[in-house]
């Protein structure tokens, strides 16, 4: 075999040898530029969070000059402890913590439970109640944020963790996500040979179902929390009182103020940044994955 | 026997998500189509049916329509902004996606779309500020006088627009890159052999081939920019004392006829606009997507 190859192989032309190498320099280039234009574009993309970090450790008189410096000259930690003080900052951090972590836990628990029964249960009552839940997806939320208001003061929940929850509790998406990937990943078999062997249903969806969901929900625990984080209209709303702000209304709210200067007001942003770039970082591939997938819903 | 077992364990397991979702969801939804038929003032006692009398009034209102005006040029300026910036950097991305720095470029576009909006808009309203801010101080360093960018009736809209695409381009981004681990290579190895050069290829065969994405990626992109609120409040809030101009967007005044001049029906009104707004956006992407899988 080898020897007929040899026979049918074609010596390249030294022409035909330049042109490969030219080509080849060419594609080189092309990338080189592409490259340099991504990185352009990566970097503008990330000035203004740069600024803003640099601007927390800058001095008022640093923070006039121009061109303006991205390491600061001479670093100080004035503005964070004068925001300290001035601010129940850690208290409002910890407020959306709350907020975000609970929300998290009833998405993925409603999310986990609503996307097995849609997947895999085929009763008609059921279709009839996935629809309804896919229909009211593409509502709005500030579209019915005001019933949803006046909800939480008859329950007496305003000003609370609880209140902000309210809003929060489900997410029509991760539903839809989570029963896809039910439909996909977890075979029929399985499941009724686990019936077979006389496993009960709860015990089934506990030890079978969920750790094969793992990944699925792990994604969607990311989106769910990032979206409770970043919140603002709702918790606008809903915590009116500086003690049960969320970090975010906290924020607006507070640079609203006279006396407030640029340094502090990065100083306090920086504070709520940092943490959650390094997050988003830390979990990216289940965020993109999560964030991938909802583009994938037709 | 085994089917009626199997139902029951259905029905009891999905109770309580479709309690909970009767409840924040449906609920609601239903009360603020039911509270734009009617006088609904937190302070009179009486709240009467009155039909369609707050749509009427809102066609007249100047507050709203001035924010009607306002959200749909942003809305539209953000994708118009958006989508084509979103396309280009995504093809060239997925065309180094085995270089080493492939990460590095989606995390960096991303990142803008899950910072909290409130520092991130933060560090533009330094950026953009007449006085101190860089923006300025480079347009002068170039000899082009100084704009008030967040006073100026034109320039703050156009402030927010940049705003919301420097967020919503990352998301865009992503979801194209996705679109284009999804075509077919062969077909693009076949355009290579007849001799089509890169972006040729992307002009004739990716725009074409994206079409249900980009469809998707525009009506997400339009419904968000919608909703617009936070990037409107935090840019016209002032920062010492240097307040900026309020740009009026349809949730501010919604919220302000809710909660500053306490007319709940009249804001309920509003959300229903907004409502069908979305609902036909939506729509017109369901059409033009099926005209398509019929061609």
């Amino acid at each position: 075999m080898t020897t007929d190859i040899a026979t049918i192989h074609v010596e390249p032309t030294p022409d035909e040898l330049a042109e490969g190498r030219r080509l080849r320099r060419r594609k080189r280039l092309t990338n080189l530029a592409i490259d340099a234009f991504l990185i352009v574009v990566s970097l503008l993309m990330l000035l203004p969070l740069v600024f803003l970090v640099a601007n927390a450790f800058k001095t008022p008189a640093e923070m006039l000059a121009w061109p303006p410096t991205i390491i600061p000259r001479d670093p100080t930690l004035e503005n964070f402890s004068a925001v300290l003080g001035e601010t129940p900052l850690l208290r409002w951090i910890g407020n959306s913590l709350a907020f975000a972590i609970l929300s998290t836990l009833a998405i993925v628990a409603t999310s986990a439970i609503a996307g097995y029964i849609f997947g895999k249960f085929r009763f008609g009552t059921l279709n009839v109640i996935f629809a309804l839940f896919l229909a009211t997806a593409i509502v709005p939320f500030e579209v019915y944020m005001i019933p949803l208001y006046f909800q939480a003061k008859s329950l007496g929940i305003l000003n609370s963790v609880w209140g902000l929850l309210l809003g929060y509790l489900v997410m029509s998406f991760g539903i839809f996500l989570i029963r896809q990937n039910v439909i996909h990943s977890i075979p029929d078999e399985l499941l009724e040979a686990a019936r077979i062997d006389g496993a009960g249903e709860f015990w089934i969806f506990l030890h079978i179902v969920l750790p094969l969901l793992r990944g699925a929900l792990g994604a969607l625990a990311v989106l769910a929390f990032f979206q409770a984080w970043t919140a603002f209209a709702w918790p606008m709303i809903v915590a009116t009182t500086r003690t049960s702000y969320t970090i975010e209304v906290g924020l607006a709210l507070f640079q609203t103020g006279f006396t407030v200067d640029l340094g502090r007001l990065s100083a306090a942003s920086a504070t709520v940044l940092i943490p959650s770039i390094l997050l988003f970082v830390i979990l990216r591939r289940n965020f993109v994955q999560g964030v991938a997938s909802t583009g994938l819903k037709e | 026997m085994l089917k009626r077992k199997r139902f029951i364990f259905a029905i009891l397991a999905i109770l309580p998500t479709l309690a909970i979702f009767a409840y924040v969801r449906l609920y609601p939804i239903a009360d603020t189509l039911r509270l734009s038929l009617f006088k609904w003032d937190i302070l009179s006692k009486r709240k009467p049916f009155i039909g369609l009398a707050n749509f009427r009034e809102l066609m007249g209102d100047h507050l709203f329509l001035d924010a009607l005006v306002n959200t749909t040029i942003i809305a539209f300026g953000v994708l118009f902004l958006t989508i084509p910036m979103a396309l280009v950097i995504a093809a060239l991305i997925f065309h180094r996606t085995r270089s080493r720095m492939a990460g590095f470029y989606e995390t960096a576009v991303f990142i803008p779309h899950v910072v909290s909006l409130v520092p991130a808009a933060m560090a533009w309203k330094w950026i953009f500020d007449a006085r101190l801010g860089p923006l300025n101080a480079l347009l002068t360093f170039f000899g082009i006088p100084a704009q008030n960018w967040l006073f100026d009736p034109v320039l703050s809209v156009i402030c927010i627009i940049v705003l919301c695409s420097w967020q919503a381009l990352g998301y865009a981004v992503l979801i194209y890159i996705v679109g284009f681990k999804n075509l077919p290579v062969s077909l693009y190895e076949a355009a290579k052999l007849d001799g089509a050069s890169g972006p040729q290829s992307f002009w004739h065969l990716s725009i074409p081939m994206l079409k249900p994405i980009t469809l998707y990626v525009s009506v997400v992109t339009l419904v968000s920019g919608f909703n617009v609120y936070a990037q409107a409040f935090v840019l016209a809030s002032d920062a010492q004392g240097a307040p900026g101009r309020q740009v009026r967007v349809l949730v501010l005044d919604m919220l302000e006829n809710s909660f500053r001049n306490y007319r709940v029906g009249y804001a309920a009104s509003e959300a229903v606009v907004l409502l069908v707004i979305v609902l036909v956006l939506t729509l017109i992407q369901f059409s033009m997507l099926r005209e398509r899988s019929k061609a």
